[in-house]
């Protein structure tokens, strides 16, 4: 062996083709089999994409780091079960590019964060989070009132569908206009978010002011959306309890 | 710097200069606004300073007749300066945010220096900023000094550097703007992520060319890991970073992984950014400056044969321990386990090997506070693989996930080992560099190396005590079954340890900052002193 390699040294290619293989074998074994996701990961009949708001809001939540700080996975443990909600499902996160499961919890986990605190609640606490939890540390983002940029939505969604999130022509193309319905509930476009989209999205102007949408709207209906997108985990908890 | 390209280089140089430039420009006006633009206009304005540079320099005099006869060490020495300057940029922005989480009222009104933008211009600035710029700089001198050959070509060197450089701007400019893919320690967005590639192929051909021109029939140790190194990371980061941008026009992309399968593959990619950047290029650094600085030969060829390959080979498998109890497949998580376990053989290997050298040295390392640096750097290096073997295992990650633990953790590895094995690599490389027998201030490696010391204890014990009360105020019942504690009591029982680290942080920062600014003193009074024993074996024709 050890004269293999005195040989081995004094060949670069070898020493590549070596470090190639042996740095291979690990990441094959482990990353291979994911690719069978469709088949091993049930995706349940009623999970639903983000509509063009929450979709928004995600992007507000990725561009200020909240992922730094707050994870989306309840693991299956009885404290984290008892303290956020039923744990996590693969199918929860199937149609998220990328998944935001965090790795750091300065502050709670977010996965069951929907419908917990009121949209007014949300906005305090964003424009200065110790006015709501005095010994918060979390920082306060005042910015988050400016107008929200509806520009590219249809094209993320156009993009998202390539990769295979069930975006429908008639969602892309009406991207923008379905973010601003989503946000005036009198509107005339509220109708179709729901029809799009599906009975169980929140639609009402989520900084409490109808007159302007602004990425606090984003947010807060982000924010709304998460653990929402399909029952399967409650399901699943109740099934396993009811065992 | 241009003093040492021939009058043809500058040339090539020139013509590269105005294609980065047009890069620039088409990023500029193809996106008009936004990150992308930025970025753009930045590239601009590097590629015309080079040309304005270059084009005034063109026929001042050519480059020295007997070059060849000598190595390429101006690469190397800008590179250095690159380090410190990443390193105070890096830890500066570190032991901000530290504090922030001590004194969150103190966070400025503005987007661009919140919390959670700054905590990735932190993690980039010192991995790939300051340990990134290190391994490079290092590289290109380990690798002529074990060949005893000259870098294969002048123009190379200087694309690597630069345009890695370039990159870790424009990534830390972007998570300033709110650009980022969110995927930690590969934040930066598609157009960067493709520069880098173009980079790293440069280096790793740069490598292989300069390794053909060798003297020496055997590829030194240390040339495996660097190479390991080049390898791997570029495996690893086009990989996690494929991505379908919303148009070539914008900084915005989609990975093309979603939900479990993204989460495999950003630890695979995480981990082994771990292994592959933070330890495999280290080792290199080790594995030369080491004996170099104690006069003492490797302790064993087998050891370091057998630990060179077990961590490339176990260590590709380990990614997964960072996703325990979550919705990964049970069994990825177990061999994610298990192999995180094993690890710990090649990594004590490396790490005996090292402290196993020093023998006959011990009163070098009691005298030389560069070697000491080196020394205190294995030590860590063991302590935090342990340790690290420690948390991958299921029931204690059930504790420490989620956790300051795991903060504490990356900070006794980055800290005790990465940063200690650079310092003593800067302070072995600068006086020879730059023609001098010593430091210009001696005693002052002395104070950088007890602040240093001090400062990672401070952090990383405040830390392990941190993570543990967290995850046990998190999991404890009270004789109801209820949970005894709310979230937020747990977030203000971490308020003492969070400033015991910001004092710690302080500490390490004041040490880097005198080290800065002793490379500066001694690079100022540099000499024109290249001794006749360190040159190339054979002289290369000319190029």
């Amino acid at each position: 062996m050890l004269r293999l390699h005195y040989n081995l040294e004094k060949l670069s290619m070898g020493l590549v083709v070596g470090i190639i293989v042996a740095a291979s074998i690990g990441g094959a074994v482990e990353i291979a089999p994911l690719f069978t996701i469709d088949e091993t990961v049930a995706i349940p009949d009623d999970l639903r994409p983000q509509t063009p708001l929450e979709l928004a809001g995600r992007e507000i939540f990725i561009r200020e780091g909240c992922y730094a700080c707050h994870s989306q996975m309840v693991r299956h443990l009885a404290d984290e079960i008892d303290r956020y909600g039923p744990y996590s499902l693969a199918a929860e996160s199937a149609y998220d590019h990328p998944m935001l499961w965090g790795s750091k919890r300065t502050g709670p986990d977010l996965a069951r964060l929907g419908g917990k605190y009121s949209d007014a609640w949300h906005v305090a606490h964003l424009i200065n989070p110790r006015a709501v939890a005095p010994t918060s540390i979390m920082p306060a983002y005042p910015w988050l009132t400016a107008r929200l940029d509806t520009d590219i939505l249809s094209a993320e969604l156009a993009t998202l569908a390539l990769l295979g999130v069930p975006y429908s022509e008639d969602m892309v193309a009406n991207a923008g206009r379905d973010a601003l319905a989503q946000s005036r509930p009198d509107s005339d476009g509220a109708a179709n978010v729901t029809e799009r989209y599906g009975e169980t999205v929140a639609i009402r102007a989520f900084d409490g002011d109808t007159s302007r949408l602004t990425e606090m709207d984003a947010l807060v209906a982000y924010l709304q959306s998460l653990g929402t997108l399909t029952r399967a985990a409650y399901e699943t908890l109740g099934q396993e309890a009811a065992r | 710097m241009i003093r040492s390209l021939s009058i043809p280089e500058r040339q090539v140089a020139l013509a590269l200069s105005v294609a980065l430039a047009l890069l620039g420009l088409a990023m500029a006006a193809a996106a008009r606004h936004g990150a992308m633009a930025v970025h753009g206009a930045m590239a601009m304005a590097l590629g015309l300073a080079l040309l304005f540079a270059l084009g005034g320099a063109l026929y001042d005099p050519d480059a020295p007749a007997d070059r060849a006869r000598r190595y390429y060490d101006e690469p190397t020495r800008f590179g250095i300066v690159m380090t410190l300057c990443w390193a105070l940029i890096g830890m500066g922005v570190g032991v901000w945010v530290a504090a922030l989480l001590y004194w969150p009222e103190a966070t400025p009104p503005w987007p661009a220096t919140s919390f959670g933008r700054l905590r990735p211009v932190h993690t980039t600035s010192v991995i790939f900023g300051f340990g990134g710029n290190a391994l490079i700089a290092t590289s290109f001198h380990v690798l002529q000094r074990t060949s005893r050959a000259r870098l294969a070509d002048a123009i190379s060197p200087w694309m690597v550097l630069i345009g890695f450089n370039l990159f870790c701007a424009w990534a830390v400019t972007g998570y300033l703007m709110g650009s980022t893919q969110s995927k930690e320690y590969a934040e930066a967005e598609w157009y960067a992520d493709i520069w880098l590639v173009v980079i790293w192929v440069t280096y790793f051909v740069l490598y292989l060319r300069t390794l053909a021109r060798r003297a020496e029939p055997h590829i030194y140790v240390a040339n495996w890991y660097y190479m390991a190194f080049i390898l791997v990371v570029a495996m690893l980061h086009i990989v996690n970073n494929i991505a379908l941008p919303v148009s070539l026009a914008g900084a915005k992309s989609f990975t093309i992984w979603a939900g479990v399968q993204d989460a495999m593959v950003q630890w695979w990619y995480g981990h082994n950014a771990v292994a592959f950047f933070l330890t495999a290029g280290f080792l290199g650094m080790l594995y030369y400056f080491l004996p170099v600085r104690s006069g003492r030969p490797i302790w064993s060829y087998r050891l370091s044969i057998v630990s060179f390959w077990g961590i490339v080979f176990f260590y590709i498998w380990v990614g997964s321990h960072h996703l325990h109890y979550t919705a990964l497949p049970y069994w990825v998580q177990t061999l994610g386990m298990t192999f995180s376990v094993m690890l710990l053989v090649p990594s004590w290997a490396s790490a005996g090997n090292a402290i196993a050298t020093l023998n006959g040295a011990w009163h070098k390392v009691r005298d030389d506070a560069t070697l000491r640096f080196m020394f205190v750097a294995a030590v860590f290096y063991g302590l935090s693989t342990f340790e690290g073997s420690f948390l991958a295992i299921r029931p204690v990650n059930s504790l420490s996930h989620y956790t300051d633990w795991t903060v504490g953790h990356v900070h006794s590895g980055t800290l005790g080992w990465v940063a200690m094995i650079i310092f003593g690599a800067i302070y072995t490389l600068v006086p020879q560099l730059w023609g001098r027998e010593t430091m210009a201030w001696p005693r002052a490696v002395e104070w950088h190396f007890w602040l240093a010391v001090t400062g990672t204890l401070i952090y990383v014990v405040s830390m392990w005590n941190a993570g543990i009360t967290q995850g046990l105020m998190w999991r404890t019942y009270d004789a109801n079954g209820a949970l005894s504690y709310s979230f937020l009591q747990s977030v203000q029982a971490m308020a003492p340890y969070y400033l015991l680290r910001t004092i710690g942080g302080a500490l390490f920062l004041t040490g880097a900052v005198i080290c800065a600014l002793n490379c500066r003193a001694t690079m100022r009074a540099a000499s024109e002193g290249a001794t006749a024993t360190d040159r190339p074996l054979a002289p290369q024709p000319a190029e």
